[in-house]
């Protein structure tokens, strides 16, 4: 994983509550066996019409939505199913962080493996940030926790500490896991009641 | 009872943790591992890059559920892409010495009607999957959540995952049943009340009279949809109901074991004194069939109440949700549901695919026709489920009345495998997600019991059940 590194952005705004996975990537796109190549199927039905092609005024097909990094998007962003497909379309597009109120337990685990950020803020700075011009850039910074409005404003996010130092060391998760190696197989050793799948 | 009182999910959460240390989540072990055909090969490809081994194929086990077809299983897949995602599962499970139970497998079935009805799923586990309805294994008092590919990836290297504790969260529904309200309206009614973020963080655990006189069946459909209020999991804990259920099945341990294992899983249930972090009641005695309108689990009503008026939220962006989401349904606020046509009814999915589903179903279709403005798909969970219903001769009463009775699968829950709703059309459907485009693109799910859903079937309305007892 490589670190995550502070940049600016302009905001894509979606303003809808409980956007879910299967908007975020339909499930007939999940036959896939590769994580690659989903940039094309993020929000697929939201983006293209019945013929494949892209509806105009949808903001991701709009100048507004091209090369910039952070989504904001309304309550409850990443509702429903596990898929990780999820997080891999959202970076394979472009997008480093999701910006909502708040977010689903799996969708966030899922995107924090993958280097993009989910940040959650007051109700009263997302009305904000959904407020501001077109062209206005907003900075994050995972180091500080902080994101920066143009103003000048600095607000403060949550961020679990210990996936805040894998994102910016670009620590692997498993790698971390694979050296307790010698704590589980004592926890193996006492464990009663295990079944066993191959009989 | 030595030390603090703890809830059901604390006890199980502090049985698995197998490291801590500051700063970090703790290291949970985990004792079943489901794996299916979407969520797992960009894993086990993760495994080979690194040149890992599945640490423990003992404690873990494969079906394929979601892309197969649900047609006549002598023949081939006809999606090139589906076959190549389910032969990829197939070739997975041999490189790294895994069980499979894949399309032509007498256990084959939808994982979440598999892992109990094998006896896999146990009280007092820990069990994953990668899909977000594993909490269905939380009915025999198991903690069991979804996981993302990465994290199926870390369970088969190293049977762990990194994980912070839930919240806790009881859920006590009292009072009992009427006639024609199921475990389903227990789950839709509490996620219409508390929401589809409303249990975020939580594990819930579902508690009181009603949910005590449910069999284990409606305790599953209860636990599956844990995750449509947000949840991390939902929880039963075990009683005689739960080792009744259990006793018996493939996996459960047998004979002094046997006795061993219900001692130990007597230990679980909540302490008296247990503090939850959240809690909400539920009266059982009053809540009446329920279906959903919109186009998430939380937007449900009774069945005979109007639809909601977006003006009826607060909040701006709430308000304009509620009006996207009547527009996506091509529906009127203020207007009962009851009544409105319906294209497809879909009987089936981990929600509501099991034996006592079935039955139920067919109790109101037999000796009926389906409206023939109507098609009807009942497909099994299980391979089991479907022997078992055909023992029965259930599905001679489904084709009698005109439905469709097939192969075990996911089906139209997901529309992953060809079954799929056209653009427009309504279904009601005992599945657990009416997210736009769920059942197909276009298409647009009411989300209601089996009862409810056989009831609109012979009407080809959206029907309260009541009307035809």
């Amino acid at each position: 994983m490589k670190p995550f590194t502070a940049f600016e952005s302009r905001l894509v705004p979606l303003p809808s509550n409980n956007i879910d996975t299967d908007q975020i990537i339909p499930a007939r796109f999940l036959k896939t066996t590769s994580k690659e190549g989903l940039d094309k199927q993020l929000f697929c039905d939201w983006r293209y019409d019945a013929q494949g092609n892209p509806k105009p005024d949808f903001i991701l097909n709009t100048p507004r939505g091209q090369n910039a990094r952070i989504l904001l998007a309304g309550d409850n962003f990443g509702c429903g199913s596990s898929r990780e497909h999820a997080p891999w379309a959202l970076t394979q597009f472009g997008f480093r962080a999701v910006i909502s109120t708040s977010f689903a337990d799996i969708f966030k685990g899922n995107s924090l493996k993958n280097s993009l950020l989910p940040i959650v803020v007051s109700h009263e700075i997302h009305t904000k940030l959904f407020a501001l011009p077109e062209d206005a850039k907003v900075k994050v910074d995972l180091a500080t926790q902080t994101l920066t409005l143009p103003d000048g404003e600095r607000v403060e996010f949550p961020v679990d500490q210990f996936m805040k130092t894998c994102l910016l060391e670009g620590i692997d998760e498993l790698g971390w896991i694979l050296k307790q190696a010698p704590a589980i197989a004592a926890f193996e050793k006492a464990r009663v009641g295990a079944i066993n799948t191959g009989l | 009872m030595s030390g603090n009182p703890k809830t059901l999910s604390q006890k199980v959460w502090d049985a698995h943790v197998v490291h801590e240390e500051p700063g970090a989540p703790s290291l949970l072990y985990i004792d079943l591992h489901l794996v299916h055909e979407v969520t797992s090969p960009q894993a086990f490809q993760g495994l080979r890059d690194r040149g890992l081994k599945v640490r423990r194929p003992d404690l873990t086990i494969a079906t394929t559920d979601h892309s197969i077809p649900t047609t006549d299983r002598s023949l081939p897949i006809v999606d090139p892409i589906a076959a190549k995602q389910v032969a990829q599962l197939e070739q997975n499970c041999r490189d790294f010495g895994i069980p499979c139970y894949g399309m032509h497998s007498e256990h084959q079935g939808i994982v979440h009607v598999i892992g109990p009805e094998l006896g896999l799923t146990q009280p007092g586990m820990t069990v994953v999957c990668g899909d977000s309805h594993t909490a269905t294994h939380g009915a025999v008092g198991a903690l069991a959540f979804g996981i993302g590919t990465s994290e199926v990836e870390n369970v088969l290297a190293s049977q762990c995952l990194l994980q912070r504790p839930s919240k806790t969260f009881r859920v006590q529904v009292n009072g009992s049943l009427r006639t024609g309200v199921t475990a389903k309206d227990i789950i839709l009614a509490l996620i219409a009340q508390i929401g589809i973020g409303g249990g975020t963080g939580c594990v819930l655990e579902y508690s009181g009279p009603a949910i005590r006189a449910l069999d284990m069946e409606g305790r599953m459909t209860v636990c599956n949809m844990s995750i449509e209020a947000g949840a991390r999991a939902g929880m039963i804990a075990p009683d005689d109901t739960t080792f009744q259920y259990l006793h018996g099945r493939h996996f459960v341990p047998k004979g002094a074991d046997w006795d061993a294992a219900v001692a130990r899983w007597r230990k679980l249930p909540t302490d008296d004194s247990a503090k939850f972090d959240r809690e909400v009641v539920i009266n059982g005695d009053v809540l009446e069939p329920m279906i959903t309108w919109g186009t998430n689990p939380g937007m449900g009503i009774s069945i005979n109440k109007p639809i909601p008026q977006p003006s009826s939220a607060d909040d701006p962006l709430e308000r304009e949700s509620l009006a996207k989401a009547l527009a996506y349904m091509g529906l009127e606020p203020g207007k009962p549901l009851a009544g409105h046509a319906v294209n497809v009814v879909f009987i089936g999915s981990c929600t509501n695919s099991r034996l006592s589903d079935l039955r139920s179903a067919a109790a109101i279709l037999k000796g009926r026709k389906v409206n023939p403005n109507v098609r009807v798909m009942v497909v099994p969970g299980s391979m089991e489920v479907k022997r078992q219903a055909e023992a029965e001769g259930l599905p001679e009463i489904f084709r009698a009345a005109g439905c469709d009775w097939r192969e075990p699968g996911c089906s139209m829950c997901i529309a992953m495998n060809g079954d799929q709703l056209q653009p427009g059309q309504y279904s009601v459907s005992t599945s657990n997600r009416n997210f736009e485009g769920r059942q197909g693109k276009g298409g647009r799910t009411f989300l209601a019991s089996p009862l409810t859903a056989a009831a609109s079937a012979i009407t080809g309305v959206v029907t309260d059940v009541r009307t035809l007892l």
